[in-house]
């Protein structure tokens, strides 16, 4: 609690003694008025203040004067418990109110706990000065020790360790780096010395925009927000004029029609029952408190959602539409079949390996790492590189040909076409066929399954757009589940195709693009929902998407959707909880038959209840379930 | 030109009047109140004066909201 609320809240203390000493006064009249007025005084001078401001600069009808005409009316009507009770519930209503708002603001925080504090810059041979980073300037050279964020993004110049990327991922497996490789600020360095150069400012680094962005993201304001918002501008004013309608219309149309009496405060004490139980603030206050803990609950994970306006449209996502390369697969060629002919699998990958020796070709890299073992190079003779159709090595003695169907015709002998995706090495060892090695981008591990959730999510149709040959694409869909394909696209085509979607889909069925965000930033921008793969530190990305997913893992995907609906379920439940039961109070109110104390509740209690209800989309339960 | 300002008020209500205040003002090109963040985001019009603008947004404010307040230093 900070000073402001402890204040409330002693005040509160003291009002409650007071109150509670002056009804079990034995005293009658202008002593018990005075001894009610202390407690009075106490809780609401503050709310009487605020309500007389408001009528001076014309800003009249918003709670404070609700909350005073409502409590001197009752006292003015000899009713002085009622009305110190009811001041004094408000407050400890907004004392509730502002301390469940710190709390989530507080948790949200912690959950992106990544801004540093520090950076350790180099300033001559061995000495160190710990700096803000914000006077870093990029190309310095920084040291991070173990168990230090890394500050600022930069390349490693020395140094290796293992370092955490959870906070910024939701990854919790460390990953191993050295010198040469690329940092991003917001991780933990968790074992070794790191000397870093700084090749952003700290403004610039992911640290910065990643803050950024989750703080700005509360602006961008939800549809069911901008309703609320609205709904409060007339919502307030018309209860005032009810309730004066409500004071004046049945006393004069008792004289007038019924000629009995007319009951002047019956009535009065309605209309003030009105004005306690009108108080918009459970639902002003519990729908952005619901996005914004829906928001910070994603980032935790890894999931940004640049504004509740996203995070409400995610929630109607129906079509989806993916990116292939990078995005379901990995974007990397992988050996993915190992077919050997006369020898075992073991030998024929390491004949290809040592054929592929001295070769940089992509394809050749992922057959020397599928190799593992680094073949003895001193048997090696004689390699040359025939473009457009593979290597020829002498190895141990023996004629090592690798390459495609070309090279192995050059040796007269004659493979099959396969239509089987990808690329294919065949292997002829002294001019005899060995067999073929398959290289191929393979799917990323947990597509699948994220396909398979989003089905049973409800998504009408998942359609993968890609760049690639008719093979590679038929096959990854066909191993996905994807209901259509299209492929050999250029970018602007999958601009076209997905604009072709969004007509022919119903208005309120959104439309999804997932892309690895490089190249996809026209497509990104132009869908409903734009979601970045994989995009930590791609500027671009972060720039054109409207949700970041900060490591590659397309099952955060089926995750975002669950924070999403849950988000807006919590909303809706609040709406429609807040306004039933404050409605009911109104003609209850209205008739007679709630009192100031169901008036109280109908405030303070939906309040707070709301407040609660929406602090739970800071935690949706993972579904570990596939296809539950 | 953008800034950020950090903004104190109590309810989401008055933060909301806040915005609506800032955005008619004149030489702002639009603005956005964060309740949940406590901060005011204020675009300008092109050479406009941001400083003179924020005091006179201040007192605006003040008016509609008496316990509110915009830092702008």
């Amino acid at each position: 609690m900070n000073s402001k609320q402890k204040k409330t809240l002693y005040r509160i203390i003291a009002a409650a003694v007071l109150t509670v000493a002056a009804a079990s006064a034995p005293v009658k009249g202008y002593s018990e008025l005075f001894l009610f007025l202390v407690p009075y005084i106490i809780i609401g001078y503050d709310i009487l203040r605020k309500a007389f401001l408001g009528i001076v600069n014309g800003q009249i009808f918003d709670e404070n004067f609700l909350m005073a005409v409502a409590t001197v009316g009752a006292m003015l009507l000899g009713d002085y418990a009622e009305g110190t009770a009811v001041m004094l519930f408000y407050q400890i209503g907004e004392l509730f109110e502002s301390c469940a708002v710190d709390r989530s603001r507080k948790n949200i925080s912690e959950l992106m706990n990544i801004a540093p504090d520090y950076a350790n810059l180099e300033i001559g041979k061995g000495q160190l000065e710990r700096v803000d980073p914000d006077d870093v300037e990029p190309g310095s050279i920084i040291v991070i020790r173990p168990g230090e964020k890394i500050p600022i993004d930069g390349e490693i110049i020395e140094g290796e360790s293992v370092i955490n990327t959870s906070a910024l991922t939701g990854e919790s497996l460390p990953r191993e780096v050295g010198a040469g490789d690329e940092v991003i600020s917001g991780c933990i360095n968790m074992s070794g010395l790191l000397r870093v150069r700084t090749t952003k400012e700290f403004g610039e680094s992911t640290v910065s925009k990643i803050l950024e962005l989750v703080e700005n993201s509360s602006m961008k304001k939800s549809r069911s927000e901008n309703f609320i918002t609205r709904f409060a501008k007339y919502y307030t004013p018309a209860v005032c004029i009810g309730a004066a309608v409500l004071a004046v219309i049945p006393p004069v149309f008792r004289i007038l029609a019924m000629s009995s009496q007319p009951m002047w405060s019956e009535w009065i004490v309605r209309a003030l029952t009105f004005l306690v139980i009108s108080c918009p603030c459970a639902l002003v206050i519990s729908i952005p408190l619901s996005f914004f803990g829906g928001i910070g609950g994603a980032s935790a994970r890894g999931i940004l959602i640049k504004g509740s306006n996203y995070l409400e449209t995610l929630s109607r996502a129906k079509y989806i539409v993916f990116d292939k390369t990078g995005t379901l697969t990995k974007g990397k060629f992988e050996i993915s079949e190992i077919c050997p002919e006369g020898i075992s699998k073991e030998k024929l990958l390491e004949y290809a390996a040592c054929a592929e020796m001295n070769s940089n070709h992509p394809v050749s890299c992922c057959i020397k790492e599928g190799c593992g073992q680094k073949p003895d190079g001193g048997k090696i003779s004689g390699q040359k590189e025939i473009g457009g159709l593979g290597v020829e090595t002498v190895y141990d003695g023996r004629i090592i040909a690798a390459g495609n169907r070309k090279l192995m015709k050059k040796w007269g002998i004659d493979v099959p076409e396969s239509d089987k995706p990808g690329t294919f090495v065949h292997v002829a060892i002294d001019g005899k066929y060995a067999g073929f090695i398959l290289v191929a981008d393979t799917v990323k591990p947990g597509a699948k399954a994220a396909v398979e959730k989003l089905k049973s999510k409800g998504i009408k149709e998942i359609i993968m757009l890609t760049g690639d040959v008719r093979n590679a694409a038929e096959a990854a869909a066909a191993e996905l589940g994807m209901d259509k394909v299209k492929f050999e696209l250029l970018p602007e085509d999958k601009v076209n195709e997905v604009e072709r979607l969004m007509e022919l889909r119903r208005e309120n069925e959104k439309l999804v693009f997932v892309g690895d965000g490089i190249n996809d930033a026209p497509v990104l921008m132009r869908a409903d929902i734009g979601i970045a793969m994989g995009a930590l530190g791609s500027d671009a990305a972060i720039e054109a998407a409207d949700i970041v997913l900060m490591d590659d893992d397309p099952g955060k995907i089926p995750e975002a959707m669950d924070i999403s609906r849950k988000t807006v379920r919590i909303v809706y439940q609040n709406i429609v909880f807040a306004l039933s039961v404050k409605g009911i109070c109104l003609i209850l109110g209205a008739l007679g038959i709630a009192g100031m104390w169901a008036a109280i509740f109908a405030d303070v209690g939906v309040m707070v209840i709301a407040v609660l209800n929406a602090m739970r989309t800071l935690y949706t339960r993972r579904d570990k379930n596939v296809g539950k | 030109m953008k800034k950020t300002y950090k903004i104190e008020v109590d309810c989401p209500v008055c933060a909301g009047k806040m915005e609506e205040q800032a955005k008619k003002h004149e030489g702002v090109k639009d603005a956005a109140v964060s309740f949940l963040t406590q901060k005011m985001k204020v675009e300008f019009e092109e050479n406009a004066d941001a400083a003179k603008i924020m005091n006179e947004l201040k007192a605006a404010c003040k008016k509609i909201e008496p316990d509110c307040e915009i830092y702008t230093e």
